[in-house]
């Protein structure tokens, strides 16, 4: 039944249904020890594990370059270190994969402040943005942008779907139009971005979204949902214009406006050829 | 009905063979006399109808594929972001009609664009009858078989809705679920008996599916012949005008003015909806996946006449739960269903609130002007925009993300609206429509202002008024004036509390009322005028006639 709690937590779980019993071969420095032995292998595994996966990023140019840029367009709202200041978050330990995202979708640097930040233009070159992905990396481990072989478009559309109708459908709307959360947030909709920068706003839980990690969904989860994704973006409607495909209240107004109108149109026409 | 010369045609002598049976000749030359009078809102219940006849046409090919069953399958059609997927053989046989069955979803498109504008023209034709008074003596039992013809459209759309079993549709069920679990005491009883068992169990498509191609549609024909046989028997109404009155109707009769115009307009009504139908998506229900309890997708409305419903449930406070000996009276649930219980009584009953309050027994088969009743008019107002109000609460979400607000905003803006709406559309309403009528009481004493001022001999500067002429003159003079009912005491000398109750309904409903103008008035009016200041209108006011 504890299959859901984390590697690490579970020795903790088996240690104290152990020493209930109380079995004299055992002392109580020992259920240190192995908290300890399974807090360095579990922690470090992974750690060890993200790092290898961070170990090649970034040239020691590309992370000074990187730090110029951050200290011209970022520092001000996130700290000379990335220690994060009024106004910003600490990016220490975001990861490459957050910054390729929040500046990669011309949401950073941050336009105004709100409850949440909207896209704009993008600001850097993909270059300036790796060379700041690479310094913010550099600080501490985090999420690293996603290796090609998860950003194909060839998953499983049936899984991704019901991935993503359990996962994601209550905020981004079912097919990914976009939803309102509280106090003027928002599910922004999902048409139009990049396989790359879906994966990283899953790993990464930017602004009001959680983190779906790959405990939470496997990289082939997350490849299945952005196929799925893709497949509905491109896939052609095959009952006419969508209207937004926010579903019932566009369908409701184009009834009145141009169904009803239209008939209206019509009636009065009829009505006035008699006279 | 034995004729002189015998039939020599096929044609006739086929024609006679009937007739000598049947009688239809006399039928059809009855029917086919009957007048009607001409205005393009007589036309909206005729829409509405018309939409119907579309919705059984529509409606049986879909019966002849979809399969009302909650037994599992895996999809196996043309699809590909579903197929695999575990689901209902119900949303698997409607996928099916919508990608697999030549002219499904063609016919699934115009089923459902028929049925948002069956009810978009039911509304407004009931809102047409009630702003001219349609419904006064001897309409009002026609008032209500109308508005239970609205209810059942309602519960048509919602059980055809809920039927090809997708999220979105199964996410409404779940709330009508929710609402009817609220309800203290029977609620559970009573969505266990519906669902039959535990929500969703696996009866509820079935159920729904004989309500939804059976009993309500049997109710909504019988109901609907019943609606047309009594505009038969009362005749139809007419706006005032030259020559008409309470004792007859003016227009052209059916046959065959009328079976041409309405046959054409069926086929207009058709090929609105079709072209609708094959050009823009409606429910796209591929897109929603299937029903499964544990997801909601974002954006989930229902269709726009159950909206206003949803729109109450958002609207309603969540604090205000009551606890009675340990039961919770969940009053975000039960505020909804009781203030929309309340309004639709009010609708249904209308007629014998506003007899009762004017004391009006007379028969009306001339349709008020709405300025001319300006209190029923601010009260159909106020109803629209508390209407309005709740159906637009039901889209909260889509506000606040498309115009960038917050979404509790738009809640409180919206509880406030709903509560302050209709007080000011009523005040509006009432204060537009009396300046309307003192509008016309000028216009018919001292006639339209030319703008041609002119100067007399002995010096005096005056506005040369153009009088209207007397086909205008019948529209503007011709309603009935009423007054307040005093309170007086009955056969034992009592005033009791129902009387007096009336008294002050009745004053407030005749308050600042404007009498139309008497023809002494008009006399009056109209005698030290010189010729030189009344000049006589050389064509047809057009700019009058058009404004109405």
């Amino acid at each position: 039944m504890d299959w859901f709690v984390p590697s690490d937590l579970r020795v903790e779980i088996k240690m104290e249904s152990q020493l209930n019993q109380k079995p004299m071969r055992r002392r109580p420095w020992a259920l240190g020890v192995v908290i300890f032995l399974g807090l360095i292998l579990s922690g470090g595994g992974y750690a060890a594990a993200t790092q290898t996966y961070q170990a090649e990023f970034g040239s020691p140019e590309q992370i000074s370059e990187g730090r110029k840029l951050f200290l011209a367009n970022c520092a001000s709202c996130h700290g000379t270190n990335g220690e994060g200041a009024i106004g910003g978050p600490s990016v220490i330990g975001v990861g490459a994969a957050s910054v390729d995202f929040q500046v990669g979708t011309g949401r950073m640097p941050g336009q105004a402040s709100g409850p949440q930040l909207y896209k704009k233009p993008v600001q850097f070159t993909e270059e300036q943005i790796l060379a700041m992905a690479a310094y913010v990396a550099s600080l501490a481990p985090g999420p690293a942008i996603p290796a090609e072989e998860f950003l194909r478009t060839d998953g499983d559309v049936t899984h991704g779907g019901e991935l993503f109708r359990i996962n994601c459908a209550m905020c981004h709307n079912a097919v990914g139009a976009g939803g309102a959360l509280t106090e003027g947030k928002f599910a922004p909709g999902l048409q139009g971005v990049s396989e790359k920068h879906i994966y990283e706003a899953m790993v990464t839980g930017p602004q009001n979204m959680p983190v779906f990690s790959d405990a939470n969904l496997t990289p082939e989860d997350k490849k299945d949902i952005i196929s799925y994704l893709k497949y509905v973006e491109d896939f052609e409607s095959v009952g006419g214009y969508e209207l937004g495909s926010i579903g019932p209240v566009a369908e409701g107004l184009f009834t009145w406006i141009f169904g009803i109108g239209f008939i209206i149109a019509i009636t009065v026409w009829l009505g006035a050829k008699a006279n | 009905m034995s004729s002189t010369t015998e039939p020599k045609t096929a044609l006739g002598k086929a024609a006679n063979y009937i007739d000598e049976r049947l009688t239809v000749g006399t039928v059809l030359k009855n029917f086919g006399r009957k007048v009607f009078p001409d205005h393009w809102s007589f036309m909206l219940g005729e829409v509405a109808m018309y939409s119907f006849v579309i919705l059984i046409i529509s409606g049986t090919f879909l019966t002849f594929f979809f399969q009302p069953s909650m037994a599992h399958t895996y999809y196996d059609g043309s699809y590909a972001p579903l197929k695999g997927a575990e689901m209902t053989v119900a949303y698997a046989s409607s996928l099916d009609i919508s990608f697999d069955i030549r002219g499904g979803l063609l016919m699934r498109q115009i089923h459902h664009w028929a049925a948002l504008v069956f009810m978009a023209a039911a509304g407004l034709h009931m809102l047409r009858v009630f702003f001219t008074g349609a419904f006064r003596k001897p309409r009002e039992l026609n008032w209500v078989v109308g508005f239970l013809l609205f209810i059942l459209g309602m519960a048509a759309g919602f059980t055809g809705y809920s039927l090809p079993d997708d999220l979105l549709s199964g996410n409404g069920l779940r709330i009508i679920d929710g609402m009817i679990k609220g309800v203290p005491v029977i609620g559970p009883a009573i969505s266990s008996g519906l669902f039959g068992g535990e929500f969703p169990g696996t009866e509820v498509i079935a159920r729904l599916y004989s309500l939804h191609i059976m009993i309500i549609p049997a109710l909504i024909i019988a109901l609907l012949a019943f609606h047309l046989m009594m505009v038969i028997v009362h005749k139809h109404t007419h706006y005032p005008g030259p020559g008409r009155s309470d004792a007859n109707v003016v227009g052209y009769p059916l046959m065959p003015v009328y079976v041409a115009k309405a046959g054409g307009f069926f086929f207009l009504v058709f090929g609105v909806i079709a072209a609708i139908s094959a050009t823009f998506t409606i429910n796209p229900i591929w897109n929603y996946g299937p029903y499964d309890p544990s997801p909601v997708s974002a954006g989930t409305q229902p269709d726009w006449y159950i909206g206003w419903l949803d729109g109450a449930l958002r609207l309603a406070p969540g604090h205000l739960d009551i606890a009675i000996f340990g039961y919770v009276i969940p009053m975000g649930v039960m505020l909804p269903i009781i203030v929309s219980l309340v309004f639709l009584a009010l609708v249904a009953a209308y007629p014998f609130i506003e007899a009762w309050v004017t004391g009006d027994k007379r028969e009306h088969h001339v349709l008020d002007r709405p300025r001319n009743a300006p209190t029923r008019t601010a009260i159909g107002a106020a109803g629209v925009v508390f209407y309005a109000i709740l159906w637009a609460a039901a889209s909260t979400d889509l506000i606040a993300i498309f115009f960038q607000m917050s979404l509790n905003h738009v809640l409180v803006a919206m509880q406030i609206l709903l509560i302050l709406g209709p007080v000011m559309a009523y005040w509006i309403t009432k204060r537009t429509c009396l300046a309307l009528q003192r509008k016309d009481r000028e216009i018919v004493l001292h006639g339209r202002e030319t703008g041609r001022v002119v100067r007399l001999p002995h010096g005096e500067y005056i506005e040369v008024h153009e009088p209207v002429d007397k086909y205008e003159l019948w529209k503007l003079v011709d309603f009935k004036d009423y007054e307040p009912i005093m309170p007086r005491p009955n056969k034992d000398g009592k005033i009791t509390i129902g009387t007096k109750i009336r008294a002050v309904l009745s004053r407030i409903y005749f308050e600042d009322r404007i009498a139309p103008v008497s023809k002494a008035e008009y006399e009056i009016a109209h005698a030290d005028h010189s010729p030189a200041i009344e000049e006589q209108p050389k064509r047809k006011p057009k700019a009058l006639k058009s404004k109405r």
